[in-house]
């Protein structure tokens, strides 16, 4: 589904990847972690082409991302993303958010837009929150809103950018609740995150990142058990212990 | 020096002719000047060399000559240029087209600058939500960011229209006949001249004082209702 090969990318003399290479396969669930400023989040714009790279190739559904030729827009259509800090609109309405580009980008009636943006609002439990504007919602509201959002476009992968990280903590259940629910329903999803506990439930492998490199790729038992690294056993001990 | 006011009570007439010609070039200034800032704004902004330098450099021409100096220029040469083109042989009342153009294209220069910090204030990670869900930087721009650059900028943009309002006086230089002319006309001919200015410049000063008030109320309701 997501084929991700020999990867590069530089910020100037920075480099932020480093020959990155891993696939994730049709309904699977793969979290991505490492310390800040190892290049995940790089790594997983790359995917809908957010960022750009300069060296190797991101294949999606058979389509190059990298490719001049390749229309982004509809590719991204495509791959559903949940940022950090949500980014729902903040002038438009919960049921606003979610409708936008289901009618502009993929051409749905007004109608069918409403119910399916008031289908996934019940999916993700706030389906009375409609007519409110983002600011009213709690930040693991909002969350949840941004996964509907993203699902409404009928993604055939989704793409979690550290979707718990700017969460206060009380909040980070009801968004990984969302989460679990969607893996389970057979998601392709490729996830940055520090929650491994979410890891441990769902993801079929763990990708651990250090310093823009891809230092282990493995299935998640033999991850948590025996890390292969020091550099992965560090990070482990590190948010563990806590 | 003792004043006579005799000759402001059979004056609002005429004055009130004046003050449309006002409240012309108020309106269509700050229309047309915020819809062709908004376009210069995203121009500027825009990815292409080309289109960005055009852009950056209608608004620096314009906000570095002194309005006066334009009006002068759209008076003498370029209206009734492009008026012989078009209308070979006619003689036309160009007086408040001249004002009209003139206003619009240089409030534009202002307009953009202020649309353009409303862009650049909206967050990166807004326009990629945007392209995220597969819009284009075009869809993106009108249906995401402006809508928020420019909520949050029309405190700024009205502002603006009430100096635009204040400014228009200058249609003094090419013989219009604005609220302000009107009153120095009566007062000229009467020989009330230092009364009717006192008093046009009440009417003035009423005017943008209320709208200004009225502009802090709505920037402190902006401010406290739930748009970031």
């Amino acid at each position: 589904m997501i084929s991700i090969r020999n990867i590069s990318k530089w910020f100037g003399e920075f480099q932020a990847l480093n020959k990155c290479s891993t696939e994730v396969g049709k309904g699977e669930v793969v979290v991505v972690c490492g310390p800040s400023g190892s290049g995940k989040s790089t790594l997983i714009k790359c995917v809908n082409g957010l960022e750009s790279f300069q060296e190797g190739e991101i294949w999606v559904d058979g389509i190059s991302v990298a490719n001049r030729k390749t229309d982004l827009p509809r590719l991204r259509a495509r791959v559903g993303m949940v940022f950090q800090h949500f980014e729902l609109f903040p002038h438009l309405t919960v049921v606003d958010n979610i409708t936008l580009a289901q009618c502009r980008v993929l051409g749905r009636s007004k109608k069918q837009a409403v119910d399916k943006a008031v289908q996934l609002l019940e999916m993700v439990g706030l389906v009375e929150h409609q007519p409110k504007f983002p600011a009213q919602l709690s930040g693991g509201q909002q969350q949840r809103v941004a996964i509907a959002r993203a699902l409404a476009m009928d993604p055939i992968a989704m793409l979690f950018d550290e979707p718990t990280s700017a969460l206060d903590p009380e909040m980070i259940n009801e968004v990984l609740d969302v989460m679990v629910k969607l893996a389970q329903s057979g998601m392709t999803m490729l996830v940055v995150t520090h929650e491994m506990g979410f890891a441990s439930r769902v993801a079929h492998r763990v990708i651990f990142m250090d310093r823009g490199e891809i230092v282990e790729d493995r299935p998640k038992q033999t991850f948590f058990e025996h890390p292969e690294t020091d550099r992965a056993r560090q990070f482990l001990s590190k948010i563990l212990t806590h | 020096m003792p004043f006579d006011w005799s000759s402001i009570p059979g004056s609002p007439p005429i004055l009130w002719q004046g003050m449309i010609v006002t409240i012309q070039i108020t309106l269509v200034g700050a229309l047309v000047g915020i819809l062709l800032g908004m376009v210069l704004a995203v121009l500027r902004l825009s990815r292409s060399r080309i289109l960005s330098w055009l852009a950056a450099a209608y608004v620096t021409v314009f906000r570095s000559i002194p309005l006066v100096m334009v009006l002068f220029w759209f008076h003498l040469i370029l209206i009734p240029l492009a008026a012989g083109l078009l209308f070979p042989g006619r003689r036309l009342e160009l007086g408040l087209l001249t004002a009209l153009t003139a206003f619009s294209l240089f409030e534009a220069s202002y307009y953009a600058e202020i649309i353009r910090a409303g862009i650049m204030s909206v967050t990166k990670g807004q326009f990629s939500a945007g392209l995220a869900l597969g819009m284009n930087r075009g869809q993106v721009m009108r249906l995401v960011v402006l809508p928020q650059a420019l909520r949050r900028m029309i405190p700024l943009l009205l502002t603006q229209a009430i100096i635009l309002f204040q400014d228009s006086t200058l249609v003094y230089v090419i013989n219009l006949d604005d609220f302000f002319r009107k009153a120095y006309n009566i007062g000229n001919t009467v020989g009330t001249l230092n009364e009717m200015i006192l008093f046009a410049g009440a009417v003035y000063l009423v005017i943008c004082t209320l709208a200004s008030g009225c502009v802090r109320q709505l920037h402190r309701k902006l401010i406290v209702s739930p748009v970031k």
